[in-house]
């Protein structure tokens, strides 16, 4: 009796919490996932926060995305207005349109809802770009990450059309354009175009369908995807661990940093409510897609500056930069003024998606890397991501081109021609200039280990020459410096074998060894400084 | 390669060259840029003095402070302020009161909580840095042979690839079954038929003024003036009028006469007024950017260029061919009306659309 009470008095001494982590143990196992990660290791770099901003602002999209959809009526019904927004009433517009007005300007709350919805988006989409060009440019996507780049790649392809289907509901002047210009585009398409664009639409455009359909496609299809898809990209980074930049203790075999409870739980957790609260101030003093001030859309009706939101922004000037080919052939036309960019569109994404592939095929290696690169040791990488940009920014300005014309005063008509032109040279330009750039940092870095530091310290000699003391470094920035490793061209080996016979070298082969030899060759690294050198300069007498 | 020695990392140390007579100043004999291994922890301020540790807590309970109040203040918000309020606030001018008093307090209320929790995470917790391992992805031989052994097996035990004809067929089986899914896609819109190249204007339709709504005469239409009309009997409360007005929707300019230079043009003009479709060729955006000097016209969203002295010819941008005209007239009442529907599609082109 005595010891029954004892042994339940003991298991009520036990803290409540513990006792609710024993009871979730013993069905969900959560132990054994703890005891892998409850202190797992983080390494610390500004950089790895670009994917945090991301996550977060998909969380707050998420959030917010949720509380509109209680008040807005994905429906093309026309009704006439007759809420608060004086200016508006009495106007025909769809039920989708005038939704958007009642959680503007009725809804207690729902204007700020809706615009930390929309600079989230904008956000989102945002950071994700920049950290990809974070993993890009540090090599993070080699083995073993190639798939999570491929991920990556797709929550930011997907995010682009589920912003599109996103602004385009509330059915205004503006984003009902920006469906029109799909429509358009749809037609371009060679046999099917028209089957398309009357499936899409339900009949022709607009008809009654399309703010229900890209509804359905906006809240569920697209974010559920997507959803997968970054629970996945989340569970691959902590099983292969973060990235390191190379550093005195880090290798390619261990991770080195802060613990996840408690330092990440607070930063990165902390960092949720950062990036929140800086959404909401924004949210709260920029306006964004005012479409009371656009009204509803009507399909004979367009106001000027119409522009996508930043990330369609590309293929908006991929469109407006085209020259209007139309091939007729047999009583059908073929529009390759239209088709032409909407086929380019995907290639220049999956230039950049594919580019893992084409170096690790390059280079051959097939080991794993967990040290990031510095952009300057990997010239070509860095040159061909630069032009990446260049070519993505030149598209951009051209999907600008009205603003650029209005705000520097420019003929539309020049720019319009700059970027027709600056398509093809500008990205070639970059790649050179860039590379040429990373080697004379390589050289800076050279310099700095053989010579060490400049000081500062000028000193005078008994002949009165006056010279600047350089500093050694010390034991960590030379390792630093020198940690990366530098390939070698890639050789194919003799032709003949040592019987004299033709060995058979394939096209690929050569084409590979031809790579290499650009990405390794000697225009494309600087040698980094042997032990040897170091030595040489560093015994002698001090010649500064 | 070897398994192992795979993951190696080619760096210096592991040359010949770099591991020769070590000579000299250096630290460390043998390599110059050896990995010293981890740097020690330097102690921050906060680690070795409690009383700048105490300062960081009290600034960490400050912001989760200003926190709660910024929540008491959104919710004092939403119930004080009306929803139609307006406040001059520089320098964003007149807006909305309640949406700019909701946004920076929710903002504040966030932003302390993220702010409190970094502070809390740099100042107070341990920052010394601890070390993983990491282990590769890869599995080891015998769990790949394994692995390899067991699908065998399981293969086997299938059967699956000595009976062709339950492979096959099963194979076969699958293919087809998502054509139920296709085949349900059917019903998401009708044929395209010839639904594109028809609009509302027929012979004798009259020429309503989009704004007015009345129908349109001739000395309504003014030198330098852009009009915009539409087919008379269509009505914006029309169940069919968005779809209508995107192919019907027309714009009229006059023109001297003599400056017309195309003579199609002018033959389906009346006393100098032309009528065009509004519809970009391009991607079917309206043109409505009107240069009365030179008579061009200008689409706001890619900025193709018609002259509309010309057959409405591109003479810049993207759009591939000249905007449909609409051949007009006057009846005897004195009112424009329309001599047939546009001769060509409108809008943008398309694979079955003739030239």
């Amino acid at each position: 009796m005595s010891t029954t009470s004892e042994s339940t008095a003991a298991k009520k001494q036990a803290p409540a919490g513990e006792r609710v982590a024993d009871w979730a143990d013993g069905r969900l196992g959560i132990y054994s996932l703890a005891k892998a990660n409850m202190r797992k290791i983080f390494p610390d770099h500004w950089s790895f926060m670009l994917g945090e901003v991301a996550l977060y602002s998909f969380i707050i999209i998420i959030l917010t995305g949720v509380y509109l959809t209680l008040f807005f009526h994905p429906s093309m019904n026309e009704v006439e207005y007759h809420g608060s927004y004086v200016p508006m009433q009495g106007v025909l517009m769809s039920e989708a349109f005038a939704s958007t007005l009642d959680i503007s300007f009725d809804v207690r709350g729902g204007l700020l809802v809706r615009q930390i919805h929309h600079w989230a988006a904008l956000i989102f989409l945002g950071a994700m770009f920049v950290h990809m060009m974070r993993v890009f440019f540090t090599g993070a996507f080699r083995k073993p990450r190639e798939i999570n780049w491929l991920f990556g790649f797709l929550l930011f392809v997907l995010g682009m059309f589920t912003g599109f289907t996103g602004y385009s509901l509330p059915d205004d002047l503006l984003s009902g354009t920006g469906v029109r210009f799909m429509e358009g585009a749809v037609l371009s398409v060679p046999i099917v175009g028209t089957y398309l664009s009357m499936f899409l639409f339900g009949g022709e455009f607009p008809g009654h369908d399309f703010v229900a359909r890209f509804f359905s496609v906006h809240v569920l299809l697209l974010p559920g995807i997507m959803l997968g898809l970054l629970v996945a990209h989340l569970i691959l980074v902590f099983y292969h661990k973060h990235t390191q930049f190379a550093g005195p203790g880090r290798t390619n075999k261990n991770v080195v940093g802060m613990p996840l409870l408690p330092v990440y739980m607070a930063k990165a957790g902390g960092f949720f409510f950062l990036v929140f609260g800086v959404i909401s101030v924004i949210a709260a003093t920029f306006t964004v897609n005012p479409i009371w001030v656009l009204g509803p859309y009507r399909p004979d009706q367009v106001s000027t500056n119409a522009q996508p939101d930043w990330y369609m922004g590309f293929s908006e000037g991929l469109i407006r930069v085209m020259p209007g080919w139309e091939v007729h052939l047999w009583d059908h036309t073929l529009v390759l003024g239209v088709f032409i960019p909407l086929m380019v569109f995907p290639l220049v994404l999956a230039a950049i998606a594919v580019y893992p592939f084409i170096e690790s095929w390059v280079t051959g290696d097939k080991r794993e890397h967990h040290i990031a690169d510095r952009p300057r040791n990997a010239p070509t990488r860095t040159a061909f991501g630069c032009a990446w940009i260049a070519w993505y920014t030149v598209m951009l300005v051209g999907g600008g081109n009205d603003l650029v014309a209005t705000h520097f005063d420019l003929s539309i008509n020049a720019i319009t021609w700059f970027v027709r032109i600056a398509f093809f040279v500008v990205p070639v330009v970059v790649f050179f200039v860039t590379r040429r750039i990373c080697l004379g940092l390589q050289r800076k870095d050279k310099e700095k280990v053989l010579h060490g530091r400049e000081s500062g310290i000028i000193k005078r000699l008994p002949h009165g020459e006056f010279v600047e003391v350089h500093e050694q470094l010390s034991q960590e920035q030379l390792h630093t410096l020198t940690a990366h490793e530098q390939h070698k061209p890639y050789e194919i080996g003799p032709e003949t074998d040592e019987n004299g016979v033709q060995r058979k070298v394939g096209r690929a082969q050569k084409l590979r060894a031809r790579f290499s030899k650009g990405y390794y060759g000697e225009q494309a690294q600087i040698p980094k400084p042997t032990a040897e050198e170091y030595r040489e300069i560093t015994s002698g007498h001090g010649h500064h | 390669m070897s398994e192992t020695g795979s993951h190696d990392n080619v760096s210096d140390e592991k040359l010949p060259s770099a591991q020769e007579n070590g000579h000299g100043t250096v630290a460390t004999a043998d390599d110059p840029f050896a990995d010293p291994g981890m740097p020690p922890h330097e102690p921050r301020v906060q680690d070795v003095d409690e009383r700048a540790a105490k300062r960081s807590e009290r600034v960490v309970a400050m912001l989760f402070t200003a926190s709660m109040l910024a929540t008491v203040g959104f919710i004092a918000s939403f119930v004080a302020i009306p929803v139609d309020k307006f406040v001059y606030i520089w320098p964003m001018g007149n807006i909305g009161a309640l949406n700019f008093a909701l946004g920076t307090t929710l903002g504040v209320a966030l932003f302390c909580i993220g702010a409190g929790a970094v502070h809390w995470a740099r100042t107070l917790m341990s920052d010394h840095e601890l070390v993983d391992e990491r282990h590769q992805v890869a599995a080891e031989p015998d769990t790949r042979a394994k692995v390899m052994e067991d699908f065998r097996q399981g293969a086997k035990e299938s059967a699956l690839g000595r009976r062709p004809l339950i492979r096959r067929t099963m194979f076969g089986a699958l293919a087809l079954v998502p054509l139920s899914g296709v085949v349900l896609l059917r019903d998401l819109g009708p044929l395209p038929e010839d639904k594109l190249e028809h609009t509302l204007w027929a012979k004798g339709k009259l020429l309503v003024n989009e704004n007015t709504h009345e129908p349109l005469r001739p000395e309504d239409i003014t030198v330098g003036s852009l009009t915009f009309a539409m087919p008379e009997g269509l009505d914006e409360h029309d169940e069919d009028f968005q779809k209508e007005i995107a192919k019907a929707a027309l714009m009229l300019v006059r023109l001297e006469p003599e400056d017309i230079k195309d003579k199609r043009e002018l033959d389906w003009s009346h006393e100098g007024i032309v009528a065009y479709s509004k519809i970009c060729t391009h991607v079917g955006c309206p043109v409505s950017l009107y240069e009365q000097q030179t008579h061009h016209v200008l689409c706001p969203c890619h900025q193709s260029t018609f002259d509309l002295s010309d057959g409405a010819r591109v003479i810049f941008g993207p759009a591939g061919h000249a905007l449909p005209q609409l051949k007009i007239s006057v009846n005897n009442d004195g009112f424009l009306e329309a001599q047939g529907d546009f001769e060509e599609p409108v809008g943008p082109a398309y694979w079955e659309r003739r030239a």
